[in-house]
């Protein structure tokens, strides 16, 4: 559930906005290492911290967005893929941060229910920002961002906006994360890190949030139903892994369940009831 | 940091980027014709040093065999990965084959884990090396056959390009696949000879690399792969001669910037990649394109 | 009075000019068209009065106001809206979502309002759609509103760039080739359309190869060439105006093949 948080949170920025990010987990780490932090050092209570924590990935969501996202397409995703690796480079080394050792001895807080809660808040106020004015000018700087700049949207402006809404909803995730594992390290929030959430998102299919929790569900069960299903296959699950994500491409390279595809149904049943 | 410090990091850095630049070459050429980033390549570039590990190691064979092998092997894989994974999608949206170059990326590497088992192996070349003195700078004759060897597969790469006919056609390709396409050009062959090309130079520095380090692992074309990358896109993406040249001072720039902060050695190279994109987001020779309305 | 005033703009592409040194007047309230060969400039001067590019030297007002360093989406804000030459609509939206988002600039939701959905926030909501309905039914479009924008029949995606561009409440409209590619049936309807949202007070500058349309709505008329003003004047002038002819039936081999 909280890779489905990371999820729909990235779908945000690139299935609704349009911009690839490939650093996604750095805002997932900077939340978690926050909320720790908050809670080690100054003895928040852990709904404080998980919102201290993802306020501070939003506020590095706008420090880094304000740069890069003036720049587009390949160009972004190298950008955030750059950023993402300083990061981590730099919670290696800090003494505060507990360099590659990481952080232990985290409260276990963190259960079933309040990550229902808390995907179940984020998936709300998201369909809510989706179906506003704010929502459809991101969907307008996907489908063509000069026409949205002649229909009067101050397009870096929305971009950084949805950029600092996706940091905010991963480092809410990546607090979820530290108070459920009790123990982060840098490493958990590198490149593969972000691939990985990207990879929920394109599955699911992109521009569709409940196509991204469904991404995030495949993504995180599936190493572990290949290694249920024999000692075998649990052998080489990754690498399996690695080959249902290219046939996936190939089979259905718009994910499962792609914004076109869903429209497609809905105004079909609208044309079958008289709609129109 | 004393003069002859500066010019040990100097050729250190030299080599090291004279391997990206091998590296950065597959990248920039892939996407030149596909404008896809192929994140295959970091693997594509291990198995190859796999390759010719195992023609030292196994069939005792030559340094020079070991090299050739290396890159036949990274041009086969290449061609098949393009084949198998590339081309079905080469009409689907942006993202899909990065997911699918991603895929693969994930499938090599955990292959070649449970094949070669996660230890790094030591890489014997069979080479007479020597360190060469001149006044108190020290330079081994590796690294120097390793700049040789990359120079010169970068002027052949460079002559091929400019001066045949194939390499007119993959120019042509990479402008204008449709156009090419009307012109008689095969795009389909152009397309698989690009990613055969840039495999052998990611095989071969792979190989390069294997040597220098004395280790070969399943996982060590990582952060090689990710730095080829970032100096494809400093000396500006799709540009041939921008790919070496963004090797080379992302080698140098890193070897000088290890000397005063050891530690935030990746941060360098990565804030420079990011510092360039914001100045000159075409890279250092990329050409200004202006978006047309 | 004039509504916007260009003078002296040049731009310059890598050594290349495009436009040089073109003075523009549209008086409040007209039907300003400008005309010549292809590559002659005029959507490079569109780009320029709507902020997609800055010009190389020069000075834009409107409505008296510098305008030459805005961005698109600041000047639109003051009241310029176009429409472009290869039509651009965001495809996968709605019709009617088209024309929402033609109302941005002069709504103001944001992110936590349209979390908590207060009642003003409903209230702007409602009026909003009321509003892109109407804008629709004035184009005739009302019947599709639910369909998505890629999905409609040519003629009818560039009567919808006009109402989005509708919807941002300009008092001047910019119109890139609104008939290119479509049938005289289709020109007939456009015609009357671009009537009808001149009559609402809207100033109108058209780009157009359509001669039909140009002649029977502009009221007066500019002529572009190799980016520079050859002839401005009311149709009559321009008709029988001997550089304009030359410029396009050509004097000689050397423009064979850019005639209209």
């Amino acid at each position: 559930m909280i890779n489905s948080i990371l999820a729909v949170s990235l779908n945000l920025i690139t299935g609704y906005t349009g911009q690839l990010s490939l650093g996604h987990a750095t805002f997932m780490g900077l939340g978690a290492y926050a909320a720790t932090l908050f809670t080690l050092k100054l003895h928040f209570p852990f709904l404080a911290a998980l919102i201290a924590g993802a306020l501070v990935a939003a506020f590095f969501g706008f420090i880094i967005g304000v740069p890069t996202l003036r720049l587009k397409g390949d160009y972004l995703a190298i950008a955030t893929l750059g950023f993402g690796e300083i990061t981590k480079n730099i919670l290696m080394n800090l003494k505060i941060t507990g360099g590659p050792m990481g952080l232990r001895g985290i409260p276990k807080v963190t259960n079933v229910y309040i990550a229902a809660v808390a995907l179940f808040l984020v998936i709300f106020s998201l369909n809510r920002i989706m179906n506003s004015r704010v929502g459809k000018s991101f969907i307008a700087i996907r489908e063509d961002e000069l026409a949205a700049e002649a229909m009067g949207i101050n397009t870096t402006q929305f971009k950084i906006l949805a950029f600092i809404i996706g940091a905010f909803y991963a480092g809410l995730a990546g607090g979820l994360y530290a108070f459920l594992f009790r123990y982060i390290n840098p490493k958990d929030f590198g490149f593969m890190k972000s691939i990985e959430i990207l990879c929920m998102v394109v599955l699911g299919g992109m521009g569709n949030t409940y196509g991204a929790v469904l991404g995030a569900f495949i993504i995180t069960i599936l190493p572990e139903l290949l290694r249920s299903v024999s000692p075998v296959i649990a052998q080489y699950r990754m690498v399996f892994y690695g080959l249902l994500l290219v046939i996936m491409m190939i089979v259905r390279p718009q994910g499962i369940m792609s914004a076109q595809a869903l429209e497609k149904k809905k105004y079909k049943s609208s044309l079958e009831k008289g709609g129109l | 940091m004393d003069l002859e410090m500066f010019f040990e990091q100097l050729i250190n850095g030299l080599t090291l980027g004279s391997t990206y630049s091998l590296i950065a070459l597959g990248y920039t050429m892939v996407y030149g014709i596909l404008e896809l980033i192929n994140f295959a390549h970091s693997e594509i570039y291990m198995v190859g040093a796999f390759v010719g590990l195992a023609m030292v190691t196994v069939y005792k064979l030559p340094f020079a065999v070991a090299l050739v092998a290396g890159m036949l092997g990274s041009c086969l894989l290449g061609i098949i990965i393009e084949k198998a994974a590339y081309k079905p999608l080469r009409k689907a949206n942006r993202i899909a084959p990065l997911i699918s170059a991603i895929g693969v990326s994930i499938f090599l590497q955990n292959a070649a884990l449970m094949i070669a088992g996660p230890q790094a192996r030591s890489f014997p070349s069979g080479l007479n090396i020597r360190t060469l003195s001149v006044g108190s700078v020290h330079i081994s004759t590796l690294q120097l056959l390793i700049l040789v060897i990359s120079i010169v597969l970068m002027v052949g790469l460079q002559f091929l390009i400019q001066n045949t006919k194939l390499g007119q056609a993959m120019r042509a390709t990479a402008q204008d696949k449709e156009v090419a396409q009307l012109m008689g050009i095969k795009i389909d062959s152009i397309i698989t000879f690009t990613f055969a090309i840039g495999s052998a130079l990611g095989g071969a520095a792979g190989v390069l690399v294997g040597v220098y380090f004395d280790s070969v692992d399943p996982t060590m074309g990582f952060f090689p792969g990710l730095k080829g990358f970032v100096a494809a896109v400093l000396g500006g993406i799709g540009n041939i001669p921008g790919a070496m040249l963004g090797g080379l001072i992302l080698g140098l720039v890193e070897m000088i910037g290890a000397v005063y902060m050891s530690r935030y050695k990746d941060a360098i190279a990565f804030a420079v990649l990011i510092i360039i994109l914001l100045v000159k987001p075409t890279g250092l020779l990329g050409r200004n394109v202006q978006e047309k309305v | 009075m004039e509504i916007l005033e260009g003078h002296d703009l040049t731009m310059v592409f890598g050594g290349l000019a495009a436009l040089t040194s073109v003075d523009i007047k549209i008086e409040e309230g007209e039907i300003l068209s400008v005309i010549g060969p292809n590559g002659a400039g005029k959507t490079t001067l569109f780009n320029l009065l709507t902020g997609v590019y800055s010009p190389t030297s020069g000075k834009i007002y409107f409505k008296k106001k510098e305008i030459k360093n805005l961005k698109p989406y600041q000047i639109t804000k003051l009241g310029i809206a176009r429409t472009f030459q290869n039509i651009r609509l965001f495809g996968e939206m709605s019709v009617l979502d088209n024309v929402i988002i033609g109302q941005h600039c002069r709504t103001k939701t944001g992110i936590f309002g349209a979390i908590l959905r207060t009642p003003s926030v409903k209230k702007e909501e409602a009026s909003v759609n009321e509003k892109a309905m109407d804008i629709l039914k004035f184009v005739g479009l009302e019947k599709v509103y639910n369909e998505k924008a890629k999905n409609l029949p040519y003629g009818k995606q560039r009567r919808l760039e006009m109402a989005r561009a509708l919807a941002t409440d300009p008092e001047l409209i910019l119109l890139d080739e609104p008939a290119a590619g479509m049938n005289p049936f289709e020109t007939n309807e456009l015609i009357e359309l671009i009537g009808k949202i001149n009559e609402m007070g809207k100033t109108i500058l058209l780009i157009e190869h359509d001669m039909k349309l140009v002649m029977g709505i502009s009221k007066r008329i500019m002529v572009l060439d190799y980016g520079k003003k050859i002839a401005d004047g009311p149709p009559e002038e321009i008709k029988n105006d001997e550089r304009v002819i030359k410029a396009y039936l050509g004097e000689s081999s050397r423009r064979e093949g850019r005639a209209c």
